[in-house]
């Protein structure tokens, strides 16, 4: 057993939890958020998806120790307040989710690829086909993607706006 | 159509807990005292169990009981069972061996429970688990259906001799004899339709709560159809009488059939609970999802096709071998027989047709219906016959397909199905128009000078959703009814709540229902609410499955809505002084008509609660249920066309261009409509060119993870191309069809056949790896 | 999972020490593989040593004629890496496709070379460009680094502290992954040193790991084109075979891999 210290969604936490405990039970198990998805035990399906320390990565390939320190969001923590998320509206808006479990790590990956996008000076100009293939680690059964692609785009040109805003 | 009416593409109502991580799926409840519960599972496809001894685990931290399936058997538990009676062609019974929830004398697939451990944490459960030693006896196993069907082949039950579960049939045998006796050319082929895992995103889970002082158990499970569960687990397994058992399907991460059946790992949950008295969680691993999950299709046949001089189809011949795992789950019988069998017809004019269905007992998981459930074999089947039978006779496939269109409707098939309506016609020329087929010569042309083979596919489906009516079903062998109940309840202020029989988990039942409320009232969908998944607040319904939720669960609550419409009417003629016939609804109000006397919804809900002033003899309240039944199927059907390419370099398969045109018959919220139809499409676009469950000859599962069982990643998938063409469903009050499964059950075969295609080899099984079509290039 | 005890290096030498004091130890990086691993409970490491945050064992250096990425450097870093891409931009277009965006924020090439997956990208890499393996201990070549499946020339207790790339004349790496994992089905990285020679190394396709191709290797000696590698022929003998591809299968995308990496490296 450990103490794990960190940020989660922008508040200090502190746990103890078995050293094997990978982050994804520590955010469901201690901490009640269970928007932070499990879909697969081979670190394939990406429901799992959190930003560390503003990095999209999967939370079950992660233990809780290598956490520590970090400043995690996950789902719960996207939003401000009511003002929801560009990338949440625009998987709303676009119809971009069904039974809505692999939602939150598609949500989380996707709002990383825009990121990455945009701070790469591309100027925000995400094609279809760079959207399908950065999505490669984020499995989803009921879309056929077909509507996540085209949120994930939509989003895309909202944050962009947001951005220029700010 | 109002702003969000029927026909309105209003954004959905539960979406906004999905996005924000709000969503509550069985795995997100705890309880005070939770256990956790792990499975000891067999290694072996086949084995005796000779003996399981608990004695270290239970010595080892947390773990607070290890039951095993002798248990079970002792506490009368009942068999799993199969709802479905079908019939040999010899007259006899088909022939089922006995299920225990967990296997106290022998286990027949990899994978199956022998043991659980419950114990405080999951990794206490599962550290004991290790320590738990079964004692097996290796048997030899038959892991797929031609061994299985093999004289001196290992024999999985007693019950049934040689494996066979039944040898059933359909159609006119001699008639299709004599059709192949005239017939100018017969068209012949071998095909199997691959296993799939279903892998709904959401592993299974349950957690259990037995009240000792009430006796009242609480289960929540990940169900498509929570009432039938709890009907089964009472009247069949004998684990809690229906008035003490609540159960409750919350936020269910995804189906596609899978989360039909009351699966072993439920029942033994439920059951634990009481013997340890504490409530028990069980969350299922993606790794037990695949040894456990009923898998889907797994069908092996020969097909023939008998055609005149002018290329009408005179007749079509079909024997099928069904694969249905070591155990017959719920609703396997019916799939490779009364969904499968029925559907051969397809679009077309065919006189006479015959259908052998051999059912098979193999060392593997279980089969059931998975998206689609036997229309999806009966399309790929015939529509890869209908491609073949073009390229045999030299004829355009799309022109084949119309000369042999049926026209007329209705159309009584000689496999059971009266289609009600359709245009075949308008859905392939739609399709041929999107996709600019008449140009497709010139762009093959141009692949091929890019060192690309192209191709182009075309597949026509019709399929059969709402199994119905209650009383046809049951005459064919269904232990149950297929209606649907709906609940209206109008409350004092005007809000309404709809109780639903009918379970959503992904398909947006909170949005679409509210748009027939609101069509009907005029009243803002804000002010409804969709209740479902819950036997406590809902009486009773058959759940969701077989795209029948709209058909079947919508018509139901337009029926309630007309006994609630016809109350309030009256009221709001009382108040208003007025002629009963002469109130018309309108934007929330009940108006005379050609007046401008008018009284709004919640009033009449007041003083249908308040009950001052109600018409004479009329009882308080303003609430009515429905039952609905409905006379027939609704029978979907489209056009699919798939253009690709294959890199002859690797095999690899690139979409060009994907375009579905369907008929759904009236669409409530079209958005949704595409969504369902492009989620199928990837389903059916996943069997035919990634996805296949792969046994050994040992029975051990190979593709038993993600690293090895190929699910549909967003860069395997094209955008697609949608359309409709409507011709609305007589059947039913909202001229509905259901769309759920069109895309799983037309996709596959235009994929194939673009490849066959592009290929200029049709002989290509799915799923259509770039190995596989390699070799089918290069021999 | 088993249980295990996680400890935080903060610095080589400490990591070192960490890893003697337990029974049965094991360095974790980006943990892409080896948790994966623990987590079907097919490794039981008594204790895990997290060496990610070292902050000498991050970075990548180009000096010279010499490409050197500190072990714990994640792929993404190598990916976005400018130096990187001007010196090899083989190498940070191979980082750029290893497993999928989440896995190249985490994984990192020590992990990925201490676990030698037979499928893994970066083995070809090393092999292809002569790469040297430097540990706490010594400087090891690339042939002497690799000895089959899962396994390499690391001693217990021996960790990974960079990787040394000599930049080639060019290079290229065409990978075709398999479809369900997403790991190489086969890649192949070809190089043409600054002298003049042509190294390829194949990775996915053998049965003893990651491999160099002397068909190929001599066609490409004769003639940098794509077109060389038209009449050579691979031997399907010891090559992989599974469900996603046969032998003749793997050894036809280990010619037409190799003709697309030429192509890549230009």
């Amino acid at each position: 057993m450990s103490t794990v210290k960190l940020t989660v969604n922008g508040k200090a936490v502190s746990v103890d939890v078995e050293d094997r405990t990978l982050l994804v039970h520590l955010l469901r198990e201690n901490l009640n958020l269970t928007g932070t998805h499990v879909g697969c035990d081979t670190s394939q399906c990406g429901a799992c998806v959190v930003h560390v320390d503003g990095r999209a990565v999967k939370s079950c390939t992660m233990l809780a120790g290598q956490a520590a320190g970090s400043n995690v969001t996950t789902i719960e923590g996207l939003a401000k307040g009511d003002e929801l998320h560009p990338m949440q509206a625009a998987f709303r808006d676009n119809h971009g989710l069904q039974c809505g479990y692999c939602t939150p790590g598609m949500i989380m990956s996707a709002v990383d690829i825009v990121h990455r996008h945009h701070s790469q000076g591309s100027g925000g100009k995400l094609d279809e086909e760079t959207v399908r293939h950065e999505l490669e680690g984020n499995i989803c059964r009921c879309t056929g993607y077909h509507n996540i692609v085209k949120a994930v785009l939509d989003a895309a040109g909202r944050m962009k706006v947001a951005q220029a805003a700010e | 159509m109002g702003v969000e009416g029927i026909g309105a593409r209003v954004v959905r109502k539960e979406d906004r807990r999905f996005i924000t991580g709000q969503g509550r799926y069985v795995d997100d409840v705890k309880m005070v005292g939770m256990s956790y519960a792990h499975f000891i599972r067999s290694p072996h496809a086949h084995a005796k169990v000779k003996g399981i001894n608990s004695t270290e685990a239970m010595k080892m931290p947390g773990v607070i009981a290890v039951l095993t399936g002798q248990q079970i058997v002792d506490d009368k538990v009942g068999n799993l069972i199969c709802g479905w009676a079908i019939t040999s062609k010899d007259g006899s019974p088909m022939k089922m061996g006995a299920w225990p929830a967990m296997a106290p004398e022998t286990v027949r697939f990899v994978g199956q429970a022998v043991a659980v451990v419950i114990a405080e944490t999951k990794n206490q459960a599962k550290d004991a688990a290790e320590a738990v030693v079964v004692d097996y006896e290796e048997l030899p196993a038959a892991a797929d259906v031609r061994a299985a069907i093999k004289s001196g082949a290992p024999q999985l039950h007693p019950e049934a001799p040689g494996n066979i579960v039944y040898d059933w049939h359909i159609g006119d045998e001699a008639a299709v004899g004599d059709a192949f006796s005239k017939a100018a050319n017969v068209v012949t082929l071998e095909l199997t339709n691959n296993r799939l895992v279903p892998n709904a995103m959401e592993p299974r889970a349950a957690v259990a709560h037995y009240d000792q002082a009430e006796e009242h158990y609480t289960l929540y499970t990940t169900s498509q159809n929570p009432h039938v569960a709890r009907l089964v687990l009472s009247a069949f397994y004998n684990i809690a009488p229906e008035h003490k058992l609540r159960v409750i399907a919350p936020d269910v991460g995804g189906g596609f059939g899978s989360k039909i059946y009351i699966y072993p790992e439920e029942m033994v949950a439920l059951w634990a609970s009481k013997k340890v008295n504490r409530p028990v969680k069980w969350t299922g691993d993606r790794s037990e999802a695949f040894l456990t999950d009923a898998h889907g299709r797994d069908h092996a046949s020969k097909a023939e096709m008998a055609f005149d001089k002018d290329n009408k189809i005179l007749g079509l011949r079909v024997k099928t071998h069904a694969n249905f795992g070591a155990y017959m789950s719920l609703f396997s019988s019916a799939v490779p027989t009364y969904l499968y069998a029925t559907l051969l017809s397809g679009q077309y004019v065919i006189p006479a047709i015959y259908a052998e269905v051999i059912g098979v007992y193999t060392n593997t998981t279980p089969v059931d219906a998975y998206r689609g459930a036997g229309r999806p074999e009966a399309s790929y089947l015939l529509e890869r016959m209908m491609e073949t039978a073009a390229r045999q006779l030299k004829v355009d496939p799309t022109e084949l397909r119309k000369k042999n269109f049926i026209n007329q409707f209705p159309y009584q098939t000689p496999v059971i199905m009266a289609y009600d309506i359709g245009d075949f016609h308008a859905s392939i020329d739609a399709a041929m128009k999107a996709i600019d087929y008449a140009g497709f010569p010139a762009r093959k042309a141009k692949a091929k000078a890019d060192g690309k083979l192209r191709g182009i596919g075309v597949s026509c489906y019709i399929e059969a959703c709402g199994i119905a009516p209650s009383k046809a079903v049951g005459s064919l062998g269904a232990g149950v009814g297929l209606w649907e109940s709906a609940e209206i309840r109008v409350n004092p202020v005007g809000t309404i709540e709809v109780l639903t029989g009918s379970h959503s988990h992904g398909q947006g039942h909170e949005t679409t229902f509210c748009q027939i409320i609101a069509e009907r009232l005029g009243v803002p969908i804000s002010q409804v609410s969709i209740v479902h998944g819950d036997t406590d607040k809902v009486q009773f319904g058959m759940g969701t499955y077989g795209s029948r939720s709209i058909a079947v669960g919508g018509a139901a609550i337009v029926k309630a809505m007309e006994k609630v419409e016809a109350k309030a009417k009256k009221i709001a003629a009382h108040a208003l002084e007025a002629s009963e016939s002469d109130i018309v609804i309108e934007n929330g109000e009940f108006k005379v008509t050609g007046t401008d006397k008018a009284i709004a919804l919640p009033m009449v809900a007041l003083a249908a609660y308040t009950a001052h002033n109600l018409p004479d003899g009329m009882e308080p309240g303003l609430k009515e249920t429905a039952f609905y039944d409905p006379t027939n199927f609704t029978f979907p059907a489209g056009a699919y066309i798939c253009e690709l390419e294959v890199d002859p370099g690797t095999g690899k398969t690139s979409f060009v261009n994907f375009v579905a045109a369907d008929d759904f018959g009236r669409l409530i919220n079209p958005m949704i409509v595409e969504g369902q139809v492009h989620g199928g499409l990837a389903q059916g676009i996943g069997q035919a060119l990634l996805e296949g469950a792969v046994y050994d000859d040992t029975g051990q599962l190979v593709t038993a993870s993600f690293m090895d069982y190929t699910m549909p990643r967003a860069d395997d998938l094209p955008s697609f191309q949608l359309s409709h063409t409507t011709t609305l469903c007589p059947g039913n009050p909202l001229g509905v069809k259901g769309c759920g499964e069109a895309g799983a059950i037309g996709a596959s075969a235009a994929v194939i056949n673009a490849i066959t295609d592009a290929i200029g080899n049709n002989k290509l099984e799915m799923p259509a790896t770039p190995d596989r079509v390699w070799h089918a290039i290069h021999g | 999972m088993y249980e295990t005890n996680y400890h935080r290096a903060s610095s080589i030498d400490d990591a070192v020490a960490q890893f003697a004091k337990g029974t049965d130890s094991k360095f974790l990086s980006g943990g892409q593989t080896l948790l994966p691993v623990m987590k079907q409970r097919l490794a039981a490491p008594s204790d895990v040593i997290d060496v990610a945050k070292i902050k000498d064992m991050i970075g990548i250096d180009v000096s010279g004629d010499t490409v050197t990425i500190k072990a714990a450097t994640p792929h993404y870093d190598v990916a976005q890496s400018d130096a990187v891409k001007k010196a090899i931009p083989a190498l940070s277009s191979l980082a750029s496709e290893i497993g999928d965006p989440a896995v190249r924020y985490r994984g990192t090439i020590g992990g990925s070379l201490a676990n030698n997956d037979p499928a893994a990208d970066y083995p070809a890499a090393v092999l292809a460009l002569g790469a040297t393996i430097k540990t706490n201990k010594r400087s090891i070549a690339a042939e002497d680094f690799f000895k089959g499946l899962f396994s390499t020339a690391l001693e217990d207790g021996e960790i990974i502290t960079a990787v040394s790339f000599p930049v080639p004349a060019k290079a290229g790496y065409a990978k075709f992954p398999n479809p369900a994992s997403r790991f190489a089905l086969t890649g192949v990285f070809v190089a043409k040193t600054k002298a003049g020679d042509v190294r390829v190394a194949a990775t996915g396709a053998s049965q003893s790991g990651v491999m160099r191709v002397g068909p190929i290797e001599q066609a490409l000696k004769a003639n940098w084109a794509a077109s060389a590698l038209d009449s050579v022929t691979i031997a399907a003998s010891g090559l992989l075979a599974d469900i996603h591809g046969s032998a003749d299968y793997r050894a036809n995308l280990v010619k037409v891999m190799g003709q697309r990496a030429v192509t890549a490296a230009g």
